[in-house]
């Protein structure tokens, strides 16, 4: 274990708030057998790591640079922790990340960022990950940007994973405001991989969600899943694409969008599936439009009102 | 028609007879009004109430099809209309899940999604309703999906229905739900053919009524 860095100084302390406001447990982040780090703009304010776990951070005019290793054959106990956030109403905060997983390792990281008073912040995220023969790697982000909508967030993540390897992502914005999201991962999946996307937005008032997940299934037996649930209402505008290609034998993908649409917004959705192989197989569903009649009369009958069950609905849905 | 208090009212007919649209009619469900005619409940007129409305009166459908829900679990679900909080909303859906013969344990915290098996949604439509405890409980079909050996389980929780003081009206082809039934009723071609017991309207309907004939004898009211 090497405690690196702990500040204790009022930013800090509101990061960690903003880090509870967004659904985060703010206890994991000064335990010591729990890596973490905590960065509020361009200044780190915590960073922990424990055995197996190198990070390596820098921090930069307008964010930090970071490199996160898992090395080889190390199983992580413990969920490693992020938190990343500008807490000022106008800010730029550019993250390049890389992450790596070494042959055998696995780790699973809980990220939160937070934008509780953003009026213009910009969060950026430039993500390279790569996951070696047999690792796993779980990467679960969750979003909290305040409830003016002032907030751009583009990550752009490319992901490599290795034989026998495992990446499974979430991606969760579903209180407050989006603002602008444009999301854009696209993952090189090898020999026997398996690999699953999930995405889960609400948009409101102006909102615009822009979510593109690509799979190139490149290696035997690879599999994939691609799954993203977007629900918007009031002027929000939505645009969904997901992109597996086959590339491979008994390669095989599935890409399913579900888009549930309220008030003036506007929703798309393009799932492009592609083979190139004659032994791969890939799938998509793809349903948008207003919640399913039969489930809003299901939860009328038990005796919640018309909007309460919309909101039932769309909250399990996003859960 | 008329279902009394606490009673099981099996309703009978052929395909396409109108009896699951006769379930969604009372309900108030969107799109299948009364072209004539009214609904009354307690003595009020509730053809103009909404699904909410009536649900709020004591009314309530179990769906001969239940929808599914992404994300939802068996224990929220359960807990949407059954009108307690804390230990005794615990105990409540607890002991409806074990009526349906569903281990707690195993479901109370599973979606309510694909997932489960077409019964499973069944009998969890069924905990749903026990759950409720409504004045009149509409059943599209509660045996559909449903193995034979769990039929004497639909006719028992039917039964405790009743027992807990609820009316039940059970849209049916089963002859052995419309015989554990205190009334009966044919219907056909959207019309109610004829009211009596059990054993009359499953004598008629299987010697006399024959679909061509259902306007014939709702004339004259056989």
């Amino acid at each position: 274990m090497d405690v690196i860095d702990l500040d204790t100084s009022a930013e800090f302390t509101a990061m960690v708030d903003a880090y509870e406001q967004s659904g985060g447990d703010s206890s994991v982040l000064k335990m010591a057998d729990v890596s973490s780090l905590v960065v509020s703009g361009n200044k780190i304010l915590g960073a922990n790591q424990t055995e197996g776990v190198v990070l390596d951070k820098k921090s930069t005019k307008s964010g930090v640079d970071i490199v996160l290793t898992i090395k080889k054959g190390y199983q992580i106990p413990n969920p490693i922790h992020l938190c990343f956030g500008v807490l000022p109403k106008e800010g730029l905060q550019q993250i390049n990340v890389t992450m790596i997983a070494e042959e055998d390792a696995s780790v699973e990281l809980i990220a939160h960022c937070t934008f509780p008073n953003a009026e213009h912040v910009v969060h950026k995220m430039d993500g390279k990950i790569i996951i070696h023969k047999n690792a796993s790697l779980i990467y679960n982000e969750t979003h909290f940007h305040g409830i003016k909508g002032g907030v751009e967030v583009i990550p752009k993540v490319k992901i490599k994973i290795e034989e026998g390897g495992r990446y499974n992502t979430g991606f969760t914005l579903v209180s407050g405001r989006v603002g602008l999201l444009d999301l854009d991962y696209e993952v090189d999946a090898g020999k026997d991989t398996i690999c699953e996307l999930i995405a889960k937005v609400y948009g409101r008032g102006e909102d615009k969600i822009l979510i593109k997940e690509k799979v190139l299934l490149n290696g035997e037996n690879a599999r994939s899943v691609i799954k993203s649930r977007v629900a918007i209402s009031d002027d929000a505008v939505a645009e969904f694409t997901g992109v597996t290609e086959g590339h491979a034998p008994h390669a095989r993908g599935h890409v399913d969008c579900v888009e549930v649409v309220q008030g003036n917004a506007i929703a798309k959705a393009v799932p492009i599936v592609m083979v190139d192989n004659p032994l791969a197989k890939v799938t998509h569903e793809a349903a948008i439009g207003s919640v399913d009649k039969k489930q809003v009369e299901t939860l009328c009958a038990r005796g919640l009102e018309e909007n309460e069950a919309v909101d039932a609905i769309v909250k399990g849905m996003l859960k | 028609m008329e279902v009394e208090e606490c009673e099981i009212h099996s309703v009978i007919g052929p395909n396409g007879a109108g009896k699951s649209t006769l379930a969604y009619l009372l309900m108030g469900i969107g799109g299948y009004e009364p072209q004539e005619g009214s609904v009354h409940f307690n003595g009020e007129d509730v053809t103009q109430f909404t699904i909410t409305q009536r649900a709020k009166l004591g009314i309530t459908l179990a769906w001969q099809e239940p929808a599914r829900f992404e994300g939802l679990t068996v224990r929220d679900y359960l807990s949407i209309g059954a009108g307690s909080t804390g230990k005794v909303l615990e105990n409540t859906l607890r002991h409806a899940l074990e009526m349906v013969d569903l281990s707690p344990e195993k479901y109370l915290y599973r979606e309510v999604s694909e997932a489960l098996s077409g019964g499973e949604r069944k009998r969890i439509e069924m905990a749903s309703i026990l759950t409720m405890k409504p004045k009149l409980a509409i059943l599209d079909e509660p045996d559909s999906g449903i193995d034979v050996v769990s039929l004497k389980e639909v006719i028992a929780l039917i039964q405790d229905l009743k027992k807990n003081g609820s009316s039940v009206l059970v849209i049916t082809h089963r002859d052995e739900i419309a015989a554990a039934s205190d009334k009966a009723s044919l219907m056909c071609d959207g019309m109610i053919v004829k009211t009596g017991s059990p054993a009359e309207i499953s004598d008629f309907f299987k010697k006399k009524c024959k679909p061509c004939d259902v306007k014939a004898y709702g004339s004259k009211g056989d």
